[in-house]
């Protein structure tokens, strides 16, 4: 008993086990080389922050169109958001579809990956990645030629009386699938880490625990992976919603507009439309920011913050 | 045939001996298991000991479900387990890298398995189980906050808290150093008398298997070399395989050439030896004879009496405290072993080159069928 008790004596890192104490002196070789990165960011990052944040509250001269004065005017964030608010909607909702469906399509991609791939585990890898060779607007202009009226999907579902529009580009399915197919390497390598990462005896534990393959893929397996599916839902959700490449290629003028064609719109085409634009990116980087919060709290694990 | 009992849609409640019948799985072209049959009496702690590689893992995956034979049946009692699924075979496993869920906490690891069954006092249940391998205390963390045997531990009680007709223990120490080892060992086997379960333990360790196990079965190549109560397995060896696996064995060569009462006369390298008839598997012709280190007596004078003599020269010399090790050349140039107990108040005086006689009980010796590659591994190993 005793013995025993002993037994459960060594906890993995107990004080004595941790690297030695500096000795002689504080090194400042870690700050030394902080500086760059430092100065990189505060004049690249926060300095245009700043930069914005003050030009979103301006004012423009009454008769002077394009000309400021600075000014705390709160009123460009209310204007912008009643005025934006469906581009604030579609943004959010176009980007939750395209990061519900990246995901949809990247878990058993990532899954047959890390456990059933073998040796073309590697080809699987370098076919995921390979898009990233061509340019980002090139790989968009292709899919409008895909999905195009008289492109070969339209034709299929037409054929197939699926499409009771008539054509897929200028609608919001074309922006959701362009915006799910850009940022589907965002989902799978992520979640492709956490699985590869994973012991497949712990995998086999759930089946010998009485747990049928459903079962052990929502208890052990998604859990296991769950790090991978937060870091990949992230990184395909917060760029998705500031997103406009996709909704100019392949959406509408009208109604497929999201926050970026806006934002983009009111900085260099409309005149006098800069403190709209920088309201637009503050509350739009707001919102953002409070959905991931509650995100990260509510499915997050200590290893993502 | 699936018996829709309180474990849910398929669950087998089969009870009673396991037994493998023919049983061979290939991978591709190689066989890990060989039309192996074997019998585990109900509640009976089961050693299965081989050398990695030789398909005792493999045999257990598939008790298990985790492989499926590729001909042959397993059975629990009348139960034919055969094809079904892990999830639906009584039996449960304590894997070799404990294989705890790293997502959950070590009361939920434990609950796991009675909460899969929709056992309503599951959690009653874990912390029993938790009690049982003294590990209560640490119920509510993750298993990354754990050492190595308190992870054992739970692994334990993650796979007991079923009371499964089988429990499966795949090389369950090996991660341990050895202090631990020898405590393990102890406390699985006290458990293992405490709940009465069949334990099925698969190690290359044979001092682990010999201390815990009622049975041990040395597999060698996918087939079973020898099976029995491990001091018949040590004192007795059917094959040169056993001989050297379990334990250590001075062996050499030779030729059956008469009898004399109950003994075969074999001729080993220009030295006569005796072995009894009954602890001899090959009876004429090309025959292993075997002696273990321990029985034999080693001397500077040339003993009077029975003639199971031989004079050899000392090679190496090592004292361990309980007993001092000799290496010595017999005629026949190989190097055999010798333990002595350090009995006597004199010290030993033999040192390296000193021309020694070897002698022994005829009784002690074993006869086994010639198997020249092990007879090389042994020269090798010795």
């Amino acid at each position: 008993m005793s013995a025993l008790a002993h037994v459960g004596g060594g906890t993995p890192g107990a004080p004595d086990d941790g690297p030695p104490q500096e000795r002689g002196g504080r090194s400042w070789a870690p700050y030394l080389l902080l500086i760059p990165g430092t100065i990189w960011l505060l004049v690249f990052f926060v300095f245009p922050l700043l930069q914005l944040f003050t030009v979103s509250l301006q004012s423009g001269f009454p008769g002077f169109p394009g000309y400021y004065y600075r000014d705390v005017n709160f009123g460009n964030y209310l204007d912008a958001i009643t005025e934006f608010a469906p581009h604030f909607g579609r943004s959010l909702l176009y980007a939750g579809l395209a990061t519900f469906f990246a995901f949809v399509l990247a878990y058993p991609l990532a899954y047959a990956m890390a456990f059933k791939a073998g040796k073309w585990r590697n080809v699987m890898m370098i076919c995921v990645i390979a898009p990233f060779f061509t340019s980002f607007i090139l790989r968009t202009i292709a899919w409008r030629q895909i999905l195009a009226d008289n492109g070969p999907v339209a034709e299929t579902l037409k054929f197939l009386h699926l499409l009771p529009g008539g054509r897929i580009t200028e609608t919001w399915v074309a922006v959701v699938a362009g915006l799910t197919y850009n940022f589907l390497p965002f989902m799978v390598l992520p979640i492709y880490a956490s699985l590869e990462r994973a012991d497949p005896k712990v995998i086999e534990a759930g089946g010998d625990l009485y747990a049928n393959g459903l079962t052990t893929f929502r208890k052990v397996t998604l859990p296991m992976s769950l790090p991978g599916v937060i870091a990949g839902t992230l990184l395909t959700f917060i760029p998705a919603a500031g997103d406009y490449v996709n909704a100019e290629l392949l959406g509408s003028d009208r109604s497929t507009k999201m926050v970026g064609n806006v934002i983009e719109s009111q900085f260099f085409r409309v005149l006098g439309g800069f403190p709209t634009a920088a309201a637009l990116s503050f509350t739009l980087m707001a919102i953002i920011l409070a959905m991931v919060f509650v995100y990260i709290r509510k499915f997050g694990t200590e290893e993502l913050l | 045939m699936a018996l829709f009992s309180s474990g849910g849609a398929g669950f087998r409640a089969a009870k009673g001996d396991l037994n493998l019948e023919s049983v061979t799985k290939q991978f591709a072209n190689f066989t890990a298991v060989d039309d192996l049959s074997l019998t585990v009496p109900r509640g009976s702690f089961f050693a299965l000991l081989g050398p990695s590689g030789c398909g005792k893992t493999t045999t257990l995956r598939m008790v298990a479900g985790l492989e499926q034979p590729t001909r042959g049946r397993i059975l629990i009692g009348d139960t034919d387990l055969t094809g079904s699924r892990p999830y639906e075979r009584p039996v449960n496993t304590v894997f070799q890298s404990y294989a705890l869920f790293p997502h959950l906490t070590i009361r939920d690891n434990v609950s796991f398995g009675p909460r899969r069954r929709g056992d309503s006092d599951a959690g009653k249940a874990a912390e029993d189980a938790l009690e049982l391998v003294q590990m209560s205390s640490f119920a509510t963390r993750k298993p990354a906050q754990l050492s190595g045997g308190q992870q054992q531990r739970v692994a334990l009680a993650r796979a007991l808290v079923n009371r499964p007709e089988v429990l499966l223990l795949d090389e369950p120490l090996g991660a341990l150093d050895l202090k631990l080892r020898r405590q393990m060992q102890v406390e699985l086997k006290r458990i293992q008398t405490e709940v009465g379960l069949t334990f099925i333990h698969v190690t290359h360790d044979q001092e682990e298997a010999m201390t815990m196990a009622d049975t041990v079965a040395v597999m060698n190549a996918g087939r079973i070399e020898q099976m029995g109560h491990p001091e018949e397995l040590y004192d007795l060896p059917r094959t040169s395989f056993v001989a050297n696996f379990v334990g250590q064995s001075n062996l050499g060569v030779g030729d059956v050439t008469g009898t004399d009462g109950d003994n075969l006369v074999v001729e080993v390298a220009g030295t006569t030896v005796r072995i009894p008839k009954a602890r001899s598997a090959v009876h004429s012709g090309r025959i292993t004879f075997g002696v273990r280190p321990e029985k034999v007596r080693i001397s500077s004078d040339q003993p009077t009496g029975a003639g199971n003599d031989v004079k050899a020269q000392v090679v190496d010399v090592s004292f361990t405290g309980v007993a001092t090790q000799f290496l010595v050349t017999v005629p026949s140039g190989s190097t055999w072993a010798v333990y002595e107990q350090n009995l006597d108040v004199q010290r030993n005086t033999l040192r390296p080159g000193d021309p020694v006689w070897l002698e022994w009980d005829s009784g002690h010796a074993f006869g086994v069928e010639v198997d020249e590659a092990a007879a090389a591994e042994a020269q090798v190993a010795s």
